[in-house]
């Protein structure tokens, strides 16, 4: 009893299957109190739904549940938040139409009566300013008014907030995912700071690096177990990566080429609407260019204007082909939940797959067979609903979409956030090889590891092109320097 | 295959086959296959329109149609015009009537793109304009249909209305068009994601305009047959149609958040609306009652029919 | 500061509340080109004589939209309010009453249907509009039946200085403000229109919610069928129908949006006000003929909402 008194959770023997996907096969979990847990594992490895479980979401079809060293046969979401136990989970769960002040009323009803919105207000400025000092964000602020990395930090400054228990647990799913660097590590700082007072918290980030410093105890989960527990300090990151049971694989090194262009024919020449100077962003056949800097400055406007160039015309933008556009944000902008994976992956190509004007059925078989190979997309059967899929394969199959489709420009809206190195790598593969076929690519990422795959980076600020660098003059101290300002 | 025996197509299809039973087991049988012949026949008039308002419902939430029945009226009025009660005008009097439909459309589809206004209020108000020129346009107008035509809208085939089968194969059409071509596919992928269809290349603004272009036209063909069939044309023809083609739409298995689409549902839902009201009329209710008893089995129908969307699991 | 990915130019919150009041304007600005004299006390007395009926009967559809459905039943529901008022509550106002009070309790339950099954409200308010309208029948098959002293009298105040029309459209815009924008529960039920899903997750009953939206939208109906019959003294089943579609245009109007729980009550009284003085006086001051006169309704609404659009259009949203 002594060991369950200091341990704030422990799951033993947890199983979980839907239907007839068995999520978790038995996984054994222990947090102790102020202990930093980071999780990881390839997509589909069970870690969401570990989580949920956790959080009170989804109850175990067998197992049991230790919360405060007492057994929790009727969990629910309630009970989780009476106990302590806090998530902030990737798709966020704010409400756009009400302000932040009125969102953190959501999760907090004792906050009613006379006087609630200053209380409200008072609430989560306080911890806003806790946890990021020197935002700018206003408690009267309509959630739909703030870019997604503000709703980000509105979102976890909210999950602790304290009206009534505070928290004990707290569960952060990629937290950093839409944040930019500078508001990362406030969060990591305030995570250490609040970890020395007594709260735990699981981190699930793909970030590798991440994990390694802001973990004190890492568990590494594989097909719905948790197959390694133990000190940070033990791992490093090809252990990490061996044991997620991804092939051992070099972390992408820049690979040494000619540093002049080549001079194949010019695809895109893009022109951001701010910028004073000449810079322009220039993408030839069979180039893989990327577009870097702090997340949300001009990146993801930029390639939305030379996809809509493709279709009308544009002053600053000249684009010859066609244009493929792989989202980031697959739900709002990429799925169509209703449909099966084919579907999913054929709808770009429709016009290749027609016989006598009709859309030819063993055609689309064809093409989405072909897919599910060449992109390892790991599913029984290719006309199960794609949401049957995790999500890392979800965005394989957006890949696909536009890979399969004639387009001779791919347009990448960071795809690759929280999806696992598995997969990534896989994909960077894919997308090398597209390149030598004389594809294009135009790649807008916030992690400088992806870029050393690209043959020429643009560095965005404040929604101007500031540098630009061959793959031979990559490195990521320059990038981050070139995102600063004042850093060049 | 799974996609033929999806639930709501089926139960459509049972429920119009159970108050057919009813009714019969009322009158002792007597009736009950000319019951199902004019069934057959004024069904066909709801799945013409159900079918177009099924395509524009699939369009995504808040596309609906709501011009339908001003449509229909306007529709039935130019073809008689035209036709003039002359044999040999027949045909242009029906082009006439599917170009005054298309015309409806293409109106409720500039009205909601260029002017950014909902589909429901962009085709309610268009409804109302088209009313006021049908009023005015068939002021006093009286013209019964040529002979030809009111002898074709109600041949019967071996004892089958000509019109219900040619509506059945136009409904087997309808379904190849939603799953076998382009234009399907994009309708379908609007309705689902717009955003993810824009990005996908699917031409959004073409498929929307062409979607409400056939719901117009083949409310345009629905008002030159409905003329026909009743042997004249009056402003309120298309009244009842309005109601009738959303709910055979929501009877028959689509969804009315958009994205997916029933087609045998319409023919199974229309069939059980017009046997429903039969049978009311054979029980001799009462105006009030008929109404009160209508709008209750229609939401039975729905509690019962609809598959919920997939409920999200926290 | 990092530049915004989302959108450029984001509308001010004050400048979106100010569209409808510029399309109330709008048609002021008209009416008093056309007909100075109609901007009086009894000149709005007059045009504004249906608008209550109206402004309550688009509270009503306020309520339903928040919650993204919409209620294609008000206009039948307040028809029967008013059959139910010209007979049960003049002749035997307890029934009268606990009839009323029961409607409203309908129509809760069928907010409670339309959650528990995830069913489509358009339809199912559908269906319901035939209930409805059917039970209206019922209750008075012929137009007649005599309005309640109270009701009359109430409805026939003659408040000094400010017609009592705009003294009740403010009073009401007031209490339906205060509702739904600042009590803590009425933040739960617009949070429940722009993300249910994390309304649940924090431990609200999403039924309840429901329930209450349109027990919220069925009080309101039975408001505006009393008001009805308070200023016409009589009523026949179908005296509500029209209000189904200008309610709808109303919440709109007041920029109010179909889904994502975005609505103004302030902008929907706005709203139903414009509509008011659109539909019926404006159109009389410009000589339309009768035979014009519905598609002048149709017409007033597409010009009131290209104003909307090109005033935003200018300011840069999307």
């Amino acid at each position: 009893m002594d060991e369950a008194a200091e341990n704030f959770a422990r799951l033993t023997g947890i199983k979980k299957h839907f239907g007839a996907v068995l999520a978790l096969d038995g996984v054994d979990l222990k947090v102790g109190a102020g202990q930093r847990i980071g999780l990881v594992g390839h997509n589909g490895a069970g870690k969401s739904t570990l989580m949920n479980i956790l959080a009170g979401a989804y109850a175990p079809n067998e197992g049991r549940l230790f919360i405060a060293g007492q057994e929790q046969p009727a969990y629910s979401v309630g009970r989780a938040q009476q106990l302590g136990v806090r998530c902030v989970f990737q798709e966020l769960s704010l409400c756009p139409n009400l302000t932040v002040a009125e969102n953190t009323r959501v999760t907090h009803p004792r906050l009613r009566g006379l006087g609630w919105r200053g209380k409200a207000k008072t609430l989560i400025a306080g911890k806003l300013d806790e946890i990021f000092p020197g935002h700018s964000i206003s408690p009267s602020a309509l959630v739909k008014d703030l870019g997604i990395g503000q709703r980000q930090m509105v979102e976890i400054a909210r999950a602790f907030t304290e009206s009534e228990t505070p928290a004990r647990l707290v569960i952060l799913d990629e937290p950093t995912s839409s944040l930019d660097g500078h508001t990362a590590a406030q969060l990591l700082s305030f995570m250490r700071a609040a970890a020395a007072r007594g709260v735990s918290f699981i981190l699930i980030s793909h970030l590798l690096g991440e994990i390694l410093e802001n973990s004190d105890i890492i568990a590494v989960m594989r097909d719905g177990r948790v197959v390694a527990q133990d000190r940070a300090s033990v791992f490093s990151r090809e252990k990490l990566v061996h044991a997620m049971g991804a092939e051992e694989a070099a972390a992408p090194v820049a690979q040494s080429g000619t540093t002049a262009r080549p001079r194949s024919a010019v695809r895109v020449r893009a022109r951001p609407r701010r910028q004073t100077d000449t810079r322009e962003v220039l993408a030839r056949e069979g180039e893989i260019i990327g577009l870097a800097g702090l997340a949300g400055h001009g990146q993801t406007d930029l390639l939305r204007t030379v996809f809509e160039a493709s279709s009308r015309r544009s002053p600053d933008i000249a684009v010859s082909g066609s244009v493929a556009l792989v989202a980031g944000d697959r739900q709002t902008d990429g799925i169509f939940a209703l449909w099966s994976i084919a579907d999913n992956i054929t709808i770009r190509s429709l016009g290749g797959l027609t016989r006598n004007g009709l859309i030819s059925p063993s055609r689309e078989q064809a093409l989405s067979d072909h897919w599910r190979d060449k992109m390892k997309i790991r599913t029984p059967d290719m006309r199960n609903n794609i949401l049957s899929l995790s999500g890392g394969n979800q965005q394989k199959a957006l890949f696909a979409r536009a890979l399969g489709s004639d387009a001779t420009i791919i347009l990448m809206d960071d795809p690759m956030r929280g999806v696992d190195i598995g997969t990534k790598l896989e994909v960077y593969d894919i997308i090398r090889r597209e390149a030598k076929s004389g594809r294009t690519f135009l790649w807008y990422t916030t992690e400088t590891d992806e870029l050393s795959v690209c043959d020429h980076v643009y560095v965005m600020r404040d929604g101007v092109i500031v540098a630009d660098m061959d793959r031979s003059e990559l490195s990521e101290a320059a990038v981050i320097q070139s995102s600063f300002k004042g850093g060049d | 295959m799974k996609h033929i025996f999806a639930k709501p197509w089926i139960w459509s299809f049972l429920s119009a086959a159970a108050v057919w039973l009813i009714a019969v087991a009322v009158t002792r049988g007597g009736g009950a296959g000319g019951m199902l012949t004019g069934a057959l026949a004024m069904a066909t008039f709801i799945v013409v329109v159900g079918v177009g308002q099924m395509f524009v419902i699939a369009l995504g939430p808040g596309n609906i149609d709501l011009s339908l029945p001003a449509n229909i009226g306007l529709a039935s009025a130019v073809a008689m015009t035209v036709m003039n009660g002359n044999d040999a005008l027949v045909a242009l009097g029906l082009l006439a009537a599917l170009g005054c439909g298309l015309l409806v459309g293409l109106a409720n589809y500039l009205l909601i793109w260029a002017l950014r206004i909902p589909p429901i209020i962009a085709t309610l108000s268009a409804s109302f304009i088209i009313q006021s020129i049908d009023i005015s346009y068939g002021r006093g107008l009286q013209i019964k249909p040529p002979p030809a035509l009111s002898d074709f809208a109600n041949l019967r085939f071996l004892d089958l209305p000509v019109l219900a089968v040619l509506a059945i194969l136009f409904a087997i059409v309808a379904a190849i068009v939603l799953q076998r071509t382009i234009y399907g596919r994009w309708v379908l992928a609007v309705g689902q994601n717009i955003r993810a269809a824009r990005f996908a290349g699917v031409r959004v603004g073409w498929t929307r305009c062409v979607t409400y272009m056939l719901c117009g036209e083949l409310g345009g063909i629905d008002g030159a047959l409905l003329a026909g069939y009743f042997r004249g044309a009056t402003v309120d023809i298309g009244n009842e149609y309005l109601l009738s083609s959303i709910a055979v739409v929501v009877i028959g298995g689509s969804s009315v958040s958009g994205g997916k689409a029933n087609l045998p549902g319409i023919w199974g839902a229309a069939l059980f609306l017009v046997l429903l009201l039969t049978m009311l009329n054979t029980f001799g209710v009462s105006a009030g009652i008929r109404l009160l008893l209508t709008g209750i089995i229609i939401v039975a129908a729905i509690a019962v029919a609809s598959d919920g969307r997939a409920r999200d699991a926290v | 500061m990092p530049v915004q990915d989302k959108a450029t130019f984001r509308f001010a919150p004050v400048l979106r509340a100010l569209l409808p009041a510029l399309s109330l304007l709008v048609v002021l600005a008209g009416i008093a080109w056309l007909n100075p004299r109609a901007i009086s006390y009894f000149g709005f007395n007059l045009m504004l004589n249906l608008a209550i009926p109206l402004v309550l009967a688009t509270l009503a559809q306020m309520f339903v939209i928040t919650g993204s459905d919409l209620d294609l039943s008000i206009g039948p529901f307040i028809g029967f309010a008013a059959c139910v008022s010209a007979t049960w509550l003049h002749d035997a106002p307890l029934v009268g009453i606990a009839i009323l009070v029961g409607a409203v309790g309908a129509y809760a339950a069928v907010g409670a249907l339309i959650y528990l099954r995830d069913l489509p409200s358009v339809v199912v308010t559908l269906g319901m509009g035939f209930v409805w309208q059917g039970l209206a029948i019922l209750v008075l098959p012929q137009p007649g039946g005599l309005a309640p002293d109270w009701l009359a009298s109430i409805m026939g105040v003659r408040p000094p200085f400010v017609p009592f029309p705009v003294l009740a459209a403010v009073v009401l815009a007031v209490v339906a403000w205060f509702l739904l924008e600042q009590t803590s529960y009425g933040v739960i039920l617009r949070g429940s229109g722009g993300n249910p899903v994390a309304v649940r997750r924090a431990g609200w009953s999403l039924l309840k919610i429901k329930m209450t939206l349109f027990a919220g939208a069925g009080l309101f109906g039975v408001l505006s069928g009393l008001s009805l019959v308070g200023l016409t003294t009589s009523a026949d089943a179908n005296i509500g129908n029209g209000y189904t579609l200008l309610g709808i245009a109303g919440v709109i109007l007041g920029g109010g949006e179909f889904t994502g729980g975005r609505v103004s009550p302030i902008g929907a009284v706005v709203g139903a006000l414009t509509l008011a003085l659109a539909a019926s006086p404006l159109l009389t001051f410009m000589h339309i003929p009768p035979d014009w006169q519905i598609g002048a309704n149709g017409a007033i609404l597409i010009v009131v909402l290209t104003a909307r659009v090109l005033v935003s259009r200018q300011r840069g949203t999307v």
